[in-house]
C-alpha cells in the first residue's frame, strides 16, 4: 500500500515543479491537491488526467482505491 | 487497434452520451448510490434542479472498462453535458461551488450559495440500462 508521502512524490516527479499536498488516513483512500504552472491553459479535465497519468493502469480505485484532487495553476 | 472492428457496448454508451443532453455514470442509481463520490455528484445535480440521465456502472464491469477508454477518464463517477466530459466528483463539486456547474447546464445561477444536502433526491428518469443491450 502506497504512504501519503509516497504518492506526494510520484506526483512531484510526475509533473516536474509541482506542489502536491497529500493526506491519507488509511493508505487506500487518498487526498490530493496540486499546484502546477503546467496546469495553465488547460481545462479541469485536462489538469486532472495528467495527474491520473502518473498512476499505472487499474491503480486507481486499485491499490489506490479512491484520489480525492483538487488542482490549481501556480 | 483490435481486431474486433464491432464493438456494441462502446456503440451504446457513445449513443447514450450523445443522446442525453446530461448524463451520470454512476455506481448505484441516484436513488441508492453505492459510492460516496457517486452521491456527492448526484447532490450537486440536483441542488442545481437539472434533470438527468443515468447508467449504473456497477450493472456490468465491461461498462466501467469501456467507459473508461472511451472518455480517458479513470474514475467513476464520470459527467457527461452535450457529449462532453465535465469531470467526477471533484469537478463537479468544485464547479458546483463555484457557480460554475449552473452555467454549464444553463440553470439558474443561485446553485453554489447553499452547502450539498448528504443525499441526493430521487432522480427525475430510470436509469438507463445500458447492459441490456449486451449481447
Amino acid at each position: 500500500m502506497p504512504t501519503a508521502s509516497e504518492v506526494k512524490e510520484r506526483i512531484e516527479i510526475g509533473i516536474p515543479g509541482s506542489d502536491a499536498e497529500v493526506t491519507s488516513d488509511d493508505n487506500v483512500h487518498f487526498s490530493a491537491r496540486v499546484v502546477a504552472s503546467d496546469f495553465a491553459g488547460l481545462s479541469l479535465v485536462e489538469q486532472h488526467r495528467l495527474v491520473y497519468a502518473i498512476f499505472g493502469e487499474g491503480e486507481l480505485g486499485g491499490s489506490i482505491h479512491a484520489l480525492a484532487l483538487t488542482t490549481e495553476t501556480r | 487497434m483490435t481486431d474486433q472492428p464491432e464493438n456494441p457496448l462502446r456503440d451504446a454508451l457513445a449513443d447514450a452520451i450523445s443522446s442525453n443532453e446530461v448524463i451520470l455514470f454512476m455506481k448505484g442509481t441516484p436513488e441508492q448510490p453505492m459510492c460516496g463520490f457517486s452521491a456527492r455528484t448526484c447532490a450537486a445535480l440536483t441542488a442545481t434542479e437539472t434533470e438527468f440521465a443515468s447508467v449504473d456502472v456497477l450493472a456490468d464491469p465491461r461498462i466501467r472498462q469501456e467507459l473508461s477508454s472511451l472518455s480517458n477518464w479513470p474514475t467513476i463517477p464520470q459527467l457527461f453535458v452535450k457529449g462532453e466530459l465535465v469531470g467526477g466528483a471533484d469537478i463537479v463539486g468544485q464547479m458546483y461551488e463555484s457557480g460554475e456547474l449552473a452555467a454549464v447546464l444553463g440553470a439558474p445561477a443561485t446553485a453554489g450559495d447553499e452547502p450539498l444536502p448528504e443525499t441526493a433526491a430521487p432522480g427525475s428518469a430510470p436509469p438507463l440500462q445500458i447492459e441490456n443491450r449486451l449481447s
